[in-house]
């Protein structure tokens, strides 16, 4: 479980961050949503501890990262796995040579053992055969799937993913999404994700949270999404006419039940 | 006040060389990383060492003859004056200067798009000392290469006066291979040596720090790289008169 306590970041004086506390769940499929430019990512490198916050704190299972000796960083940092919004691949290694890397700086196990590791991950986001070619020569959801490989090679218990369906076409999202939320329930991690994609927010949205303009402005799961009356989240959720026949749609069957 | 901004982007490259200055997180890693940067920096700039180094050298001797010979003057001279031209200031001072744009455009624009793309970021999040990981081998690799590079510079260019001796009727070749002997003092070679291992640390740490601060995305990345080309070359046309004075008095 990872807690957020009164998070703030400003840049230069413009606070992006307005003191944001939140809750993100061991085993499920937490999600941070909102707007390009309302800090989802600012929040999240901020959790991960690669934006120092200008103030707040932030509790990896009770443990304070900003009060962490360089040590403790650095153990806490094996336990963690991102997944970034352009993937992050090393370039000059190969797709295996890449899930091998956290492996080769991070543990003493011999060749053989993390090509086996490396090869096992990679079979995990079911990508076979592509072991040998470089990141510049597969495509954008076979990136992302290789970045998860990576992610999850040291069997992290954190696991956070920046905006994991951006530039992807619905189905292979669909795919992706499918497998975070499936790795997050096998390992039983927490598992945190950025998104403005409404498919996800609908098929994964266990504990939803809402960042409007840097503040936290809703909270909740897939399903009280439908029933909410914010008036921020109405606007992002149900911009598209398609979603906002789905609510009518939704709402009409849920007074039936009554 | 338009010190400050100067003075603040001085004190962010001394921190960024105090990370970059640590023990690397796994040796073996390092010297991989190491072999693969004096083949990328050193070993693909002997090309254009030779080339610039050859014509320069047939140009200093051919400048040589034609300004400086006269019945006052003995003719192996011209061997003599290239050759001090060459140890003195073009192997090391201008080798450098063009080292500054080739390889240090390479060192910025191949660590800043790893840092707009996030690489850098997936680096440390991994825990890993990414300025370490990224930027120590380049130093090393530069700082280690450049004494070869400049002797090589030395040999090819005195090479490229012996072409014009060969193949023109300006000099002889024994005047020559007289002249580049001549009154040799082995101190120009260590001067070199010490001027180039200066540069390349300059031109590798300052490409490196504009690669690794770059924000936002490609077009910053081509900024970023020609920025450090213009503050590399500056210093090394600076630190060269320091330098010398420091070395030569
Ligand atoms: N390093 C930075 N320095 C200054 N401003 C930043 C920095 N990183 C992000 N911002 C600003 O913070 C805001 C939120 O950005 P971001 O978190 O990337 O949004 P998104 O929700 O699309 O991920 C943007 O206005 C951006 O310009
Ligand atoms: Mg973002």
């Amino acid at each position: 479980m990872i807690e957020v306590r009164n998070v703030i970041k400003s840049f230069d004086g413009k606070t992006i961050l307005h003191d944001i506390s939140a809750d993100f769940y061991a085993g499920k499929t937490n999600l941070i949503i909102g707007q390009s430019g309302s800090g989802k990512t600012v929040l999240m490198k901020s959790i991960v501890g690669l934006i120092v916050p200008t103030s707040g704190q932030i509790l990896y299972d009770g443990k304070d990262l900003l009060t962490l000796s360089h040590n403790e960083t650095r153990l806490l940092r094996s336990e963690i796995g991102m997944l970034f919004q352009g993937s992050a691949l090393f370039d000059s290694l190969t797709v295996l040579e890449n899930v091998m890397f956290p492996l080769k700086m991070f543990t003493h196990k011999t060749l053989k053992e993390r090509t086996k590791r490396a090869e096992f991950c990679l079979e995990r986001v079911n990508l076979k055969g592509a072991d040998k070619l470089f990141p510049s020569e597969i495509s954008g959801g076979m990136q992302k799937r290789v970045a998860i490989a990576r992610a999850i090679a040291l069997n992290p218990k954190y696991l956070f993913c920046d905006e994991p369906n951006s530039g992807l076409d619905p189905k292979t999202s669909l795919l992706i999404d499918e497998l975070v939320s499936d790795i997050t329930k096998e390992y039983n991690m927490t598992t945190i994700i950025n998104t403005h994609d409404m498919n996800s927010v609908m098929g994964i949205g266990e504990n939803i949270i809402f960042l409007n303009k840097g503040h936290k402005e809703w909270v909740g799961t897939k399903d009280d999404i439908f029933t909410s009356d914010n008036e921020a989240l109405n606007n992002f959720v149900f911009a598209s006419n398609l979603f906002k026949e789905v609510k009518e749609y939704v709402l009409t069957q849920k007074q039936g039940h009554l | 006040m338009f010190l400050i901004k100067p003075l603040a982007q001085f004190g962010r490259y001394l921190m960024l060389m105090r990370s970059v200055f640590s023990i690397p997180d796994r040796w073996s890693e390092f010297f991989r990383r190491y072999i693969t940067e004096i083949y990328k920096l050193g070993i693909d700039s002997i090309a254009i060492v030779a080339t610039i180094s050859i014509f320069i050298g047939a140009v200093i001797t051919i400048q040589m003859v034609l300004n400086i010979m006269s019945p006052m003057i003995p003719a192996y001279a011209v061997g003599l004056a290239t050759r001090d031209v060459l140890l003195l200031e073009f192997s090391s001072s201008i080798m450098c200067l063009i080292l500054a744009g080739k390889v240090g455009s390479n060192i910025a624009s191949e660590i800043g798009t790893m840092r707009v793309t996030e690489q850098i970021d997936a680096l440390d999040i991994m825990g890993v000392n990414s300025a370490n990981y990224l930027i120590l081998p380049k130093i090393a690799a530069l700082v280690s290469i450049i004494p070869i590079l400049v002797i090589f510079s030395m040999f090819t260019g005195l090479f490229g006066g012996f072409l014009v001796s060969v193949f023109t009727q300006m000099i002889t070749v024994t005047k020559y291979i007289y002249g580049i002997q001549a009154m040799f003092n082995e101190y120009y070679i260590w001067y070199s040596i010490i001027k180039s291992l200066v540069f390349a640390f300059v031109i590798s740490s300052v490409a490196s720090y504009y690669g690794y601060n770059v924000k936002g995305g490609a077009l910053e990345v081509g900024k970023a790289s020609t920025d450090s080309v213009v503050i590399s070359s500056v210093m090394i046309l600076m630190l060269d008169v320091l330098l010398t004075k420091l070395l030569m008095q």
